[in-house]
């Protein structure tokens, strides 16, 4: 643990990118927990009279149409898109890293079906896709986590396939079987927390992915309802205004989608570069 | 004839993804929220309505059933009406599919052009200007949502700048349509000798290609770069080297087809997303492509477009693979002697 912890020391100063990343990090899950209070005004609060206002010392990031304050409404924001993002995310980790695990381990008839259901989804532009299961499954936010989830699902059922399938034969569970543990114990104690490293990279290289497909999703209209928060829909609601020149109702939802993802993506690389230096590019 | 061998079991291989597809789509279809036949017969129909509606559906049947009726349909290019446009679906599609492809193939163009180069360039010369201006391309592209980009655009260069139109479809109001040869509009225009109607056309095409373009250059120029880095520290190259050959033969002839295999592998992938990301630039720049229809039609709860542009994606993406499959056997000779 304390080498861990001594490479991981290593590797921040070395790589002060990751450093940076990681402190956007506690700051955004910050903004999450607390954001709500933090705003100067009622995110839903429109105020007609004092619409489209540009930034100004009041209105630190303008308001929108209906003169709601854009920068309490980006913060409130936050919590809900990572929440989407989150839990999707959560929920393709579960299941994929079952179904694969089970794929890799035991082989036959699972592995022939897990493998088949994941390239089936793989032969759909996974957008497309989502949009499509949002649509069959019916407009609301639930479902755009369970579209999110579906889409991702694959790369963490391949991933944990490949992991379980080069340790089977290991020695440590031939060890375990004659020390009379079952599959199904071997499998999750013994085989799983090693593949654990390599999926937890791909977890956090996925986070950024999966709020830029919610957040696109809601720009076309699905998922989240008009009035709530949420950068995705603020973005599309701004849209509108782009063309005659009001640009700050759509740029400040879109740079702090833009950081969030950026400070995924850097986290995965940093997380990478701490559990496997090799695969560095 | 090895290709053609080749060719061939790619094709074989290709048809389970398609089945897997087809499959997919049927439950999609059945997944319609509420009930269907009440769906299509509208608020105020009678139960007699209504169960006549169900009988011409085929909802009375049991599913495997179906499903035989679903494949039916899908053979003889039957994928339902939409209540928007009053149009068989597969017609529609027909007609707003150049816009898509010009879209898509236009950004694609873009992006290999400059990602290839920018990719070559940084693994030949690391810590250099060039491989940090690819690294902030690479971090950008892959963070910036692309409906994002596209708006950042519209506003610098339409608002701001004024150099290109405003962003509302593929035509402004004063210009007309070629006559439909290939249906991009500005190879049209070419064919028809209408310089000013191309001119047009591209300049209206610009902005959303450039979009899809920076949103696809990332993973490229990422992949480019590591994958020469990889194939540049291999022996061979060393040997080529020793052996005094011209360095640009070693660069073009011996490491960048080498270091291309995985970035034809990774085109797929990026296609995927391309095709996906379209939807998005289409809403953008109010292009009158598939996305937006099938948009248009989901907003309105008219399923049928919604699905045919599902499947229509799917197909378009099943085939995708199955040609970077044959052209990676033209590349690397290795696949065609497996085969």
């Amino acid at each position: 643990m304390s080498a861990l912890l001594r490479h991981g020391r290593y590797v921040l100063g070395e790589n002060p990118v990751t450093a940076v990343a990681f402190g956007l990090f506690v700051v955004l899950i910050l903004l999450a927990l607390v954001g709500p209070s933090l705003a100067p005004h009622d995110p839903l609060a429109s105020d007609t009279a004092r619409k489209l206002e540009p930034p100004s010392a009041r209105y630190w990031f303008g308001t929108d149409q209906v003169g709601r304050d854009i920068l309490s409404r980006v913060l409130v924001a936050t919590r809900l898109d990572l929440a989407i993002s989150l839990s999707a995310v959560t929920l393709s980790f579960v299941v994929g890293s079952v179904l694969g695990a089970s794929a890799g381990f035991f082989g036959g008839w699972t592995d022939r079906i897990v493998t088949r259901v994941t390239d089936t989804i793989m032969a759909f532009p996974l957008f497309v896709l989502a949009m499509g299961i949002v649509a069959a499954l019916g407009n609301t936010l639930a479902n755009i986590v369970y579209a999110t989830a579906i889409i991702n699902l694959p790369f963490y059922a391949r991933m944990a396939r490949a992991e379980v399938n080069v340790r089977r034969e290991a020695g440590f569970v031939e060890a375990a079987r004659l020390s009379g543990n079952g599959s199904a114990r071997i499998l999750a104690v013994h085989v799983f927390p090693n593949c654990l490293p390599p999926m937890m990279v791909q977890a956090s290289l996925n986070l950024g992915w999966a709020i830029l497909n919610a957040a696109g999703l809601s720009f076309i209209g699905l998922g989240v309802r008009p009035p709530t928060p949420e950068w995705g829909i603020m973005v599309a609601e701004g849209a509108a205004f782009i063309v005659s020149g009001e640009w700050w109702i759509a740029l400040f939802p879109g740079l702090a989608l833009m950081l969030a993802v950026f400070c995924f993506n850097l986290l995965g690389d940093g997380l990478r570069d701490l559990i496997d230096p090799r695969r560095r590019t | 004839m090895a290709l053609l061998r080749l060719a061939g079991r790619r094709l074989a291989l290709a048809v389970p993804g398609l089945l897997g597809v087809i499959v997919v789509t049927f439950l999609l279809n059945r997944a319609l929220p509420g009930d269907p036949a009440a769906f299509f017969a509208g608020p105020a129909a009678t139960r007699q309505a209504i169960e006549e509606i169900r009988a011409r559906l085929g909802l009375d049947k049991s599913v495997p059933e179906q499903f035989v009726y679903y494949v039916r349909d899908l053979a003889r290019g039957d994928l339902g009406t939409s209540l928007t446009t009053g149009q068989p679906v597969l017609r529609d599609l027909a007609t707003r599919l150049p816009a898509s492809l010009e879209l898509t193939l236009a950004g694609l163009t873009l992006a290999v052009t400059v990602a290839l180069p920018l990719g070559v360039l940084s693994a030949t010369r690391p810590g250099s200007w060039v491989d940090h201006l690819a690294r902030v391309v690479t971090t950008a592209g892959v963070s910036l949502p692309i409906f994002f980009t596209g708006l950042l655009l519209v506003y610098v260069f339409y608002f701001l700048l004024g150099w290109a139109p405003a962003p509302l479809g593929r035509l402004d109001a004063f210009s007309t349509a070629p006559r439909q040869v290939t249906g991009f509009f500005v190879v049209d225009a070419v064919l028809a000798h209408d310089g000013a109607l191309a001119w047009a056309a591209l300049r209206q095409l610009a902005l959303p290609a450039v979009t899809l373009g920076l949103f696809a250059m990332a993973p490229i120029a990422r992949m480019t770069r590591a994958s020469m880095l990889g194939v540049l520290g291999s022996e061979f190259i060393r040997t080529a080297r020793a052996a005094g050959l011209a360095p640009r033969t070693v660069l073009v002839t011996y490491a960048l087809r080498n270091a291309l295999l995985p970035v034809i592998t990774l085109l797929g992938m990026v296609f995927s997303f391309l095709l996906g990301a379209n939807v998005l630039v289409e809403k953008v720049f109010a292009w009158p492509g598939v996305g937006s229809y099938a948009l248009e039609a989901l907003i309105a709860s008219d399923y049928a477009p919604v699905q045919g542009f599902v499947l229509l994606m799917a197909t378009l993406y099943v085939f995708l693979n199955l040609t970077i499959d044959i052209v990676y056997g033209l590349v690397d000779p290795r696949v065609r002697i497996e085969a």
